[in-house]
Order: C-alpha cells, then structure tokens, then sequence
C-alpha cells in the first residue's frame, strides 16, 4: 500500500458489490416466481409464448437431455443475429421431433435468442400439446404468423420438409426430401431477413424407424406410427431415445435484403432460392456427419 | 356543425353510455336513441342515465325506424342493437330476427335517407371464428378459414357485416365505419363472459389455454365516440393491448379451473344453458379452446389514439369491481 487513497477515495463503490446485494437467494427467488405464477401476474405475448415459464420450467427439464443424454455441440453460433428478424431453416428427422426442442435450448442457451418455430396444424388441434407449443413460442405455419414474426424481429424457424422429414425411414437418414412450395423464402424475401441454413446432426439415429403401421396411422390420423427396433417391442421402454451424440451447425446467412417486394411474388426467384437454401443445409449436413464420425461414440 | 345522432341500442350498457357522451359533446344538437325496450334509467330500475338523450321506443324490426330517421334529419347513425344472447323468453329465433331484419330496416331507412352521412356499426372479432388452422393474430382482411361462423350472434354478426358492406357500395357518399369489438370487460358490463368469471369454479377444455383478449367499456365509448364524431371509413378491430391466458384470468380471479375433456365441457354447457345459468354456445366452447386474438394497428392508425386500458389492466378493473382477487392476496 504505496500511496493509499488519492485515487482510491474518490472511487465510487457500487452497492450491487456489497456481497449481501449479489444475488438475491435462490429460495426467494423461487418463492417469487411461484407467487408470480400463482397469482398470474406475469405476461404472454399475442402468440401466446410465455418466456418465464419456457426458461425456468420448460428448457429447464429438457437441459439435462441436451447437455448429458444427446451431448449437444452447437457450432457457429456466431451466425445467428444477435438482434432482429432472421429465419433459421433446418433438416427435420427423428421419428419424434425432439430436433425441434434442442435447436430451441441451443438457440435459447448459446444464441441468447428465443426460437419461434412454425409447425404443422397437427400440433394445435391436438390438447396439451397446442399449448405447451404455444406457451414455448410456437406457432402455426402460416404466411400470416410468419411475416408477424419477422416483421417483429423474431427468430423464426422452420423445418420445411415437415411430416416428410421427421417419419421418414432410417435408410433416408441424412437425406433432404423434397422441400414445400417455398412459403417460408417468401417470407424472408417480404421482411428482408437473412436467411440461415442450418444442420442437425444426431436426431436421425435416436429412433431409427424401420417400418410404418400405416394402417393404424391412418385410423388414428397420424401421419405415421413408426417401427423401431425397440418400438413397439419393448412398449413404453421403446419410446426412450437412443443416446446418440448431436451436432448443430448454423450456416453462413443468406441475405435477402437485396430483393424488393414484388419477388417474394416471383416464383422463379422463390424456387431457385429455396433450392440454394436446400443445398446449403445439405452440404453442411455432409461435412458434419464426417466430422462427428460414431454416432454413439465411443462404441459404434 | 349541427349534428343529429341516432343511437341503436340505448336500452344496453354500452349504447346508454355512448348515447350520454354524445348528449354532452356541444357540437352534437341532438341525440335520439331508441331500442325495444325502455332503458333501465327511466323506468327507475337505475342504471346509466342517458343524459339529454331523447328517447324513442321503436321495434327495429318494423318500418317504423324510416320514419325516425326522416323526420329527425339525422346526420349520423351508430348502430349497436346486436344483441349477443338469446334472451330467456324470446330464444334464439327472436335474437336474430332482432339482429338480422332489424340491421336491415336500419340500413334500408339510411339508404333512403337525403341526410345521413355518417353510419357507425358495432360488430364483433367473434365473426372470425376460432380454430386450430387460423393465424395467431387476425388483421381485418383476414377471411375465416373453415368457412367463417356457423353459430348464433357469430353468424348473425357475419351476415350484418355483409349488409353493412352492401350498403356501403350503394351509398359511397356515407362514410360507414364497421368496428369490431372484442370481449367488453369493465364494473358496468355484464355478458356470458363476465358471468362466467363469476363463477366459483370455472369449467376449461382439458388441453387447451385459450389466448383471451378484452376491451375496457371506457375505452369502448370512447373509439364509438370519435368514430360518431369523425370520419373514419373502413373496418376496424377494437381490442386492448395484450393478451390474457384463460389460465391467467383464473389465477387473477382466484378461482380454482376444472378442466374438462371437450366433449364433457359441451355437455355441461347444454346443461347448464338449458337451465338459464351461463351461455355456453358452440362458438364459446372452441374460443375456450383456440382463443382469439385481433391486430389492432389499423384502428391506432385512423384515430391516432390507443385504448388507455390494455387487456389486463381491463380485467383487473372488472375483478376489482366484482371484489375478486387472486389466491393469497391482493393486487
């Protein structure tokens, strides 16, 4: 202590340093949080997602399964905008789409931003499940949500070969089917937004799906019912997902902020953009299932 | 300026509200407001004083009305005599006689009038339906998606909106605007909805938290007040900032739900609608379960103006006046 004070006086202790103003405990904070829940005095916004209850008790159950079960690795985070609207397109498969639930905690977790999935009409019809969707942020797919979105500046993300990608057999694995009528390019060209590709490499090997009961699906107006070597075999215990080990990687953007209005209205345009998108995901579907090798490491 | 208003729907909450506030503008001379039955403010039953309105017992069903509107040489016509339930005594036959033929002698009386200019008609989001295959947010050029409202005061307010639309293309010359009113929420209002709230348990579709929105009745008045005292053209959604969860309200409330699987809540409605209690339509039953949600940009545009109260601060004013509060506490 040379020459105490001079300088050292004059500085002004902020009083969050006190170590009493820290964090206020964990017990008070959950004690608030349920009197919030309880007395309703928290906000949803016009979709209906509800951030608290998505953070704290949502994503909060699914970690454990992206950080110890699947490994999850998120890679280039850097490409997802920090701020504003952009549409993130990713491949969809594993039978049950529990791609969907982790590209949310890796968008949530690493891109501190919230996934706004567009998903099939299935989905709301359906009890629980139409609000836990849309408690989480999710909505229909539709152009009408869609542009609402983005024009907010929300992340939207799609899986655009739909029911087609996520039943399909596991022979396909890692093979983009036929992307839909480019609805979702549309949308990003209307709102200027970058578009950005992105892979998911794992869910393909959680539930391999080597038959379909497509008559059962059909009276139950599924679109599938899977066969998978441990379903319906082992029953309830078949529905646990193989422990597969997860990549995601976000692609280089695609901007569409060059184009005007009228060529979300160009087909031509639409298409040729969305097979640009399509080869995009695919290339990196490539190079990531190199790159991740076994896909129950360090076994198989 | 001299203006003459007429006012439909007086005998009502929010008409006998809007017909007050005009009575006191000084740039309006006169207010004639007439309904089928006599406001509850002069038979002494209470209820909302009209203020200087004149009221003129009319049945809209009849041609009487042309006459009201000729010898009057009204200038502006705000339509609000949509009646949303059938009442005990008449059924649902009655309600839409009142709503369909009376919206057309009105309309037909207008198109004949030399005088008026200005035609305002109160409507509901209810005309686009719920279902699970519809955007989360409607705007106003949205067309229903599974063929639009098949049921009661939806339907009816669908089939006046066409008339409303008609007759705009016949008189181009009359500025008539169309406003779309969400749920109305407030101390004065009573509706299925706030009876509903009401209740000590509050039956829900198991599976299913409905996006809620509601309007304050002050911030109702006021958008029906500039509309009849500007000129607005065009249709517009009417809804408070924000949504609500049913859950939510619930919790605000302090009321325990029971959630009830679909079927099982469409059974407890017919019962409990056949005894008088609450209005369970099959509209109610799947904006219990999709919800609803309206995009009100357009009307904050025209009117440079936006309702003071957001949905949740509208329902906490009507949970304040009814004296409920959520569990383990106050607000």
């Amino acid at each position: 202590m040379g020459v105490p004070g001079e300088r050292e006086d004059g500085r002004v202790i902020p009083i969050t340093a006190a170590p009493s103003y820290a964090e206020p405990e964990p017990l008070a904070k959950a004690l608030a949080f349920l009197r919030r829940r309880i007395t309703g005095d928290y906000e949803v916004d016009e979709f209906g997602y509800d951030p608290e209850l998505t953070d704290k008790v949502v994503l909060e159950l699914i970690r454990p399964i992206y950080h110890r079960w699947f490994r999850v690795e998120p890679l280039e985070v850097k490409n997802v905008p920090e701020e504003g609207g952009a549409l993130i397109v990713a491949n969809h498969s594993g039978t049950l789409p529990l791609d969907a639930l982790m590209l949310q905690v890796a968008m949530h977790d690493e891109a501190g931003r919230a996934l706004r999935l567009l998903g099939a009409d299935l989905v709301y019809q359906l009890p629980v499940l139409s609000h836990v969707a849309r408690k989480t942020g999710h909505t229909l797919a539709c152009r009408e949500d869609a542009d609402r979105l983005l024009r907010k500046g929300e992340i939207v993300g799609v899986f655009p070969e739909g029911f087609k990608g996520v039943g399909k057999p596991f022979s396909e694995r890692y093979k983009l089917q036929r992307f839909g009528r480019g609805g979702f390019v549309a949308s990003a060209i209307r709102a200027g937004v970058p578009i950005v590709p992105t892979a998911i490499v794992g869910a393909e090997e959680i539930y391999p799906k080597i038959g379909d009961l497509k008559f059962l699906a059909r009276t139950l107006g599924l679109p599938y019912l899977p066969i998978t070597p441990f379903f319906p075999l082992l029953g309830p215990l078949g529905l646990v997902p193989l422990p597969s080990k997860w990549l995601i990687e976000f692609g280089e953007p695609i901007r569409t902020d060059e184009y005007d209005d009228a060529a979300a209205d160009d087909p031509m345009l639409v298409f040729n953009l969305t097979d640009h998108v399509r080869e995009a995901i695919q290339q990196l579907l490539n190079e990531l299932r190199l790159r991740r090798g076994h896909a129950f490491p360090p076994f198989l | 300026m001299t203006h003459t208003v007429l006012v439909t729907g007086v005998s009502r909450h929010i008409g006998a509200r809007v017909a007050s506030v005009l009575a006191a503008d000084p740039d309006i001379t006169r207010v004639i407001g007439v309904d089928t039955v006599p406001p509850p403010s002069l038979t002494r039953e209470g209820g909302i004083s009209l203020g200087g309105t004149e009221f003129v017992r009319v049945d809209l069903r009849s041609p009487d009305i042309a006459q009201v509107i000729a010898a009057a040489d009204i200038d502006t016509v705000v339509h609000m005599s949509l009646v949303s339930a059938p009442s005990r005594s008449g059924g649902r036959a009655a309600m839409k006689e009142h709503n369909i033929i009376g919206t057309m002698q009105l309309l037909g009386a207008c198109q004949r009038s030399a005088t008026v200019r200005r035609v305002v008609v109160r409507s509901t989001t209810a005309v686009y339906g719920s279902s699970p295959r519809d955007p989360a947010v409607f705007t106003e050029d949205l067309e229903p998606h599974v063929g639009g409202p098949v049921h009661g005061y939806a339907k009816d307010a669908a089939e006046v909106e066409g008339y409303v639309r008609g007759f705009a293309r016949r008189r181009p010359d009359v500025t008539v605007s169309l406003l779309r009113f969400t749920n109305f929420m407030g101390p004065g209002v009573d509706s299925p909805l706030t009876r509903y709230f009401t209740q000590p348990v509050l039956p829900t579709v198991f599976g299913f938290d409905p996006r809620l929105q509601f309007i304050h009745e002050d911030d109702a008045v006021e958008v029906l007040r500039r509309m009849a005292t500007e000129d607005h053209p065009g249709t517009f959604n009417v809804a408070g900032a924000g949504v609500l969860l049913l859950s939510q309200c619930a919790r605000r409330a302090g009321r325990p739900s029971m959630p009830l699987f679909s079927p099982a809540f469409r059974a407890l409605g017919n019962a409990v609608r056949r005894l008088g209690l609450v209005e369970y339509s099959p509209e109610q039953v799947r904006l219990m379960s999709y919800g609803r949600v309206v995009d009100t940009s357009r009307l904050e545009a025209a009117l440079g103006w936006r309702p003071k109260f957001s949905t949740g601060a509208a329902f906490d004013e009507f949970l304040r006046s009814r004296g409920l509060r959520p569990f383990g506490g106050s607000r």
